[in-house]
């Protein structure tokens, strides 16, 4: 129980974000109205996938000082979460846009950068798909994780800065954070941000425990 | 340092290939284009020539490593430090894509007009694209020439990463194209500086790995 506290406390903030995003009083503000709402489950799943990205390029950096294939299977699992958390993050975002701005999709800066960043990732589990020998599986795509990152990177938080956006924060839209984010919003967004963030973590933990199990279970079979 | 660079100079077998393969490009846009017997618009204009420079620069590149026999690996290997190799190979491809670029910018201007009001912009830009293309493309066709399917590799791994750089070239060369002031896309050449570096300095870190596997 003490090693896994954080569990619980995802459980619980994610429940509170579940109740309370959905029930509590928001802001009336015109075309968002309820849609405001999508705040607690969009914006958090960006931060999340940043924090499991970044965690994912850490094992990555571990993995090419001391190569065990633990490491690997952690970076591996990290990355495939952060993916699941992008493509979740824009499915909201798309519906979103579809009852705000009237289109699943728009021509935006923004957008566009966070789908071209998961083709990036989405070139990482080709990457790993096409290799046969494991060590040198797991040292290249080591290496094309790290380069992933560092080009991905720019597209979320410094191309979009760039140009004007229909994106809220962005080219003179009204950002959350401004004014309308009032405090009684802050009480659901932070708690969240850490418990989609803290899910991500769990995730990939799970999912780094499933395939190290069957690693070892296929290791006594070809003993 | 000087010397593999020279090494590579002389094995420029696949250049006329790749001169070759830039002017029929060309020619194909200009005849599929003379088809409507109409000058291009410039936006049109701009996205055929980066199309052109993208390809041309994945097929470039794309040699460096694939064709690169095991036993000149190995003498390579035991000769130089490989970020000697990393860097020659960059700059060699830089000014590879460089050559390749202004010549397909003169093939291109000849046939289909030259619509640049600043060219000195044009050109600059260019130059910043050829070694951010030149950088990322030689790290991910060393991790291509690793792997099974190289050929398809390069491009599903090489396309995605060279489109924020290419989003910024285009935008340049936009307002190149417009003869905009030098101001209005300062901040964008910045940025492009800023993401060569990042590429080129990750590359540098990243290649003595890659190598020794």
């Amino acid at each position: 129980m003490k090693k896994n506290w954080w569990k619980a406390l995802a459980v619980v903030l994610l429940l509170y974000v579940a109740v309370a995003g959905l029930l509590m009083p928001v802001p009336r503000l015109a075309i968002l109205n309820e849609s405001i709402r999508n705040l607690y489950f969009h914006v958090p799943m960006w931060f999340g996938m940043t924090f499991i990205l970044v965690a994912s390029v850490y094992y990555s950096v571990r993995y090419l000082r001391t190569p065990t294939p633990e490491l690997d299977i952690l970076a591996h699992e990290s990355a495939k979460t952060g993916i699941l958390m992008g493509v979740v993050g824009l499915a909201t975002g798309s519906i979103w846009a579809r009852y705000t701005w009237g289109a699943w999709w728009t021509n935006d800066p923004k957008l566009n950068g966070a789908a071209i960043a998961m083709l990036i990732y989405g070139a990482y589990l080709v990457l790993r798909s096409s290799f046969t020998d494991e060590q040198q599986r797991a040292r290249i795509s080591a290496i094309y994780n790290i380069f992933a990152f560092a080009t991905a990177m720019p597209l979320f938080y410094i191309l979009p800065r760039l140009t004007d956006s229909l994106h809220p924060g962005a080219g003179g839209n009204p950002a959350f954070a401004k004014y309308d984010l009032d405090s009684n919003m802050r009480l659901v967004f932070y708690p969240a941000v850490i418990g989609w963030t803290l899910l991500a973590f769990w995730l990939a933990q799970v999912a780094s425990r499933l395939s190290l199990l069957k690693q070892k279970v296929y290791e006594k079979q070809l003993a | 340092m000087q010397k593999d660079f020279r090494l590579e100079w002389r094995q420029r077998a696949a250049l006329n290939g790749m001169l070759l393969y830039v002017g029929s490009t060309v020619f194909v846009c200009y005849l599929s284009f003379s088809l409507r017997g109409g000058q291009l618009p410039a936006p049109a204009w701009n996205a055929l020539f980066w199309i052109v420079l993208l390809f041309s620069a994945v097929n470039a590149v794309a040699k460096g490593f694939l064709q690169e026999s095991r036993g000149r690996m190995l003498y390579y290997y035991t000769v130089v430090r490989p970020q000697a190799v990393i860097l020659a190979k960059i700059s060699y491809n830089a000014l590879l894509l460089l050559g390749l670029a202004l010549v397909a910018f003169s093939l291109y201007a000849l046939v289909l007009g030259n619509p640049v009001q600043n060219v000195g912009l044009f050109v600059g830009n260019v130059l910043l694209g050829a070694v951010g293309f030149a950088s990322t493309l030689t790290l991910v066709s060393g991790i291509a020439a690793k792997a099974t399917n190289s050929s398809t590799l390069m491009a599903v791994l090489g396309f995605p990463l060279m489109v924020p750089m290419l989003l910024l070239l285009i935008k340049v060369s936009k307002n190149a194209l417009d003869g905009l002031e030098f101001e209005a896309s300062q901040s964008s050449l910045l940025t492009l500086v800023a993401l060569n570096m990042i590429v080129g300095a990750v590359s540098y870190l990243l290649f003595p790995f890659l190598w020794r596997s």
